[in-house]
């Protein structure tokens, strides 16, 4: 509670500052509203990197950070939109609804909502990134790497992309390794670097020797650096926090992504999308991997991103079975973009039960 | 299911490690709490010291001048709470809440420029005997300088209030501020120096987890630790042992709950997450069901102003 009233305060602060300076300037103008503090060096972090290149590109860009998944947000929106801003990104699933419900009262702005599904105006777009992709590399690597052939995930909430991220990891290192066992620990966090450091620590003192996170801090490679395990950065390049233990990282890449929409506002020909982007369009980028991968390895998973990048290769590629053994894709076949987005069953060989 | 000694002392140790920034911090708070000052901005005053702690040392360079760079931090900021409450005579609470606003929001603007910095790697005691004893060498051995005066500090600090002539002095002023003033007890002095240490404590809790347990800066990385280390005070009854215990129970649990979902015990994670919560109003329930010791052991003037000039 006191967090909330905290960032509450400060946005209120921040946007009273955000409107002051609107008022003057006439150019496209790009507004950010974020979930987290630009410095959780995690999800809000990167996004706010994507902000910073669209300034780059010559445009103007405010921010509000820490807007709370409530009523508040649309306080935010519709502030951002009555202040001048042309359009405005809305960076948590979260802020679904209240977008999508400001936007109806401003016509003439544009609204992007990362990770939603619901475009109910015509002025409202969704963006996500395809992040199981970089899972399916790291996977691979994992699956090479374990020598206890025990691999520890700590996950943050159980939502679809989280499933998604485990399930995909999961059959990218079976596929190399048939004997590996996953083991989960939910930390029902997305940062908390005490917590992440204890669940990763359970989890390495349990034999596992690579860790794989869906939480955001770099509290999980440091614990792997320190137990001498392997582990993988999350969100950002995490080599520096971990040179030893880190093989690579699957970095969140929304700056192009961002100054393309924002250039298409002022070029008049922004339209209405729902975009999805992975490996291939660069929204999800493969680290450099660490010179402790044999040759092989490296070559195997260049390829792979390759093969990835241009669809010749499916994350999901069937035949899939969930944990009971009902086929979830067929031979031959791979998952849909419906099935992908509401994917809440484990795959065959993650042990344990989602949460409910 | 799993037997081996040594993993069991993987988990104590593991359990220990995650108590010490509780213990600094609510042993820090017992004594401000003791002299009568409620300081509830235990969480500003760590955030505080995680970030001086882990910008001096980036700056620096040296580990010694960011230690106790990060306690000299948490004296500075607890210095306005002592100005406020106990010379302009200000409400405890509401300028202890002032006081974690204050501090979340301060450290949030030092700390832009230090997000995305690795930490440096302090070192650790002991280590060539980490494999020398089964169960207790990885207790034992191996650990920062801080988590060995982390688990002294209860003791030192009992010691402190039973045995010493300051520390009556300070249960005299928390107990009875008017008797100790009569006595010719500078009752403000006094507690402008419990806050202080406190604050000291706080800030060294801090700079525990900025620079030893989990060597980064992120904003909000305290996590709501300084709520638990209040907390912890009133559980204890205000006895620095029973700190100890439940420090170790509050961490415990939370790695007992991870080491079972990686077992793959079949409870739901829920309950296992909410579990420290669960045996914290337990506890709280069955220490109160004593009132006449609650009445005994807590600090009678405890969050009153005291008014008489000196």
């Amino acid at each position: 509670m006191h967090k909330f009233l905290i960032r509450s305060f400060v946005s209120s602060l921040v946007l009273l500052f955000t409107l002051t300076v609107a008022a003057v300037a006439k150019d496209v103008k790009a507004a950010f509203v974020y979930i987290g503090p630009t410095g959780d060096h995690g999800w809000t972090y990167q996004h706010d990197v994507g902000r910073k290149a669209v300034e780059a590109a010559g445009f103007k860009t405010t921010y509000v950070e820490g807007v709370p998944e409530s009523a508040d947000a649309e306080r935010v929106l519709r502030q951002l939109a009555n202040s001048g801003h042309d359009i405005i990104f809305t960076t948590s699933f979260g802020y679904m609804n209240p977008t999508n419900k400001v936007a109806k009262e401003f016509p003439n702005v544009k609204f992007e909502h990362a990770t939603g599904y619901k475009r109910e105006h015509p002025n409202v777009a969704t963006y996500a990134a395809r992040f199981y992709e970089g899972r399916t590399i790291l996977g691979t690597i994992a699956g090479t790497m374990t020598k206890s052939n025990v691999i520890g995930y700590v996950a943050s909430f159980p939502i679809p992309e989280v499933i998604r991220g485990i399930n995909s990891f999961t059959l990218a290192a079976q596929k190399v390794n048939p004997n590996i066992k996953t083991k989960i620990v939910w930390a029902f966090t997305w940062y908390d670097p005490g917590k992440e450091a204890e669940a990763a620590k359970a989890l390495i003192d349990q034999g596992a020797d690579v860790i794989a996170q869906h939480t955001d801090s770099t509290a999980i490679v440091q614990m792997a650096e320190k137990a001498g395990v392997y582990a993988f950065g999350q969100a950002s390049d995490m080599d520096k926090f971990a040179p030893k233990a880190v093989l690579t990282s699957v970095e969140n890449n929304w700056g192009p992504y961002y100054v393309d929409r924002v250039k298409a506002v002022a070029n008049g020909t922004w339209n209405q999308k729902d975009t999805w982007h992975g490996i291939g369009d660069g929204m999800v980028v493969i680290s450099g991997l660490d010179s402790q991968m044999p040759s092989d390895l490296q070559a195997k998973v260049k390829k792979l991103q390759a093969d990835l990048a241009s669809g010749k290769v499916h994350s999901f590629t069937g035949p899939i079975y969930d944990q009971k053994g009902n086929l979830m894709v067929a031979e031959g076949k791979t998952a849909d973009d419906g099935m992908l987005a509401g994917m809440m069953t484990y795959v065959k060989g993650v042990e344990g039960d989602i949460p409910k | 299911m799993i037997v081996d000694i040594n993993f069991v002392g993987l988990i104590i140790a593991s359990i220990m490690a995650s108590a010490v920034p509780l213990i600094l911090a609510s042993c820090g708070e017992l004594i401000t709490e003791r002299s009568g000052v409620l300081n509830l901005g235990v969480e500003g005053m760590m955030i505080i010291g995680a970030i001086s702690g882990f910008a001096l040392m980036t700056v620096t360079g040296s580990l010694i001048i960011a230690v106790f760079g990060a306690m000299l931090a948490g004296v500075l900021i607890s210095t306005i709470f002592a100005f406020l409450t106990q010379t302009l005579i200000t409400n405890h609470v509401a300028t202890g809440l002032a006081l974690t606003i204050f501090g979340i929001g301060i450290s949030a603007m030092i700390g832009k420029n230090f997000v995305g910095i690795p930490g440096k790697e302090f070192p650790v005691l002991f280590e060539g005997l980490k494999d020398t004893i089964p169960l207790l060498s990885p207790i034992l051995f191996g650990h920062s300088i801080v988590f060995y005066f982390a688990f002294a500090l209860p003791f030192i600090t009992s010691y402190f209030l039973k045995k010493t002539k300051i520390g009556l002095i300070v249960r005299a002023v928390g107990d009875s501020p008017e008797s100790a003033s009569n006595q010719g007890v500078n009752v403000r002095l006094v507690r402008y120096a419990c806050i202080l240490y406190g604050g000291a404590m706080s800030g060294l809790a801090g700079a525990y987890l900025s620079m030893i347990y989990t060597p980064q800066w992120i904003e909000n990385m305290t996590g709501g630790r300084g709520w638990i280390a209040l907390a912890l005070v009133v559980f204890s009854t205000w006895n620095p042992i029973k700190i100890l215990i439940g420090a170790m129970i509050f961490g415990g649990l939370t790695i007992i709950q991870f080491h079972m979902q990686a077992i793959g015990v079949r409870i739901p994670v829920q309950f296992l997450t909410a579990l420290p919560y669960i045996v914290t109003i337990i506890v709280l329930v069955v220490i109160s069901r004593d009132s006449r010791k609650i009445r005994l052991s807590t600090p009678s003037s405890l969050g009153k102003s005291f008014y008489k000039d000196n």
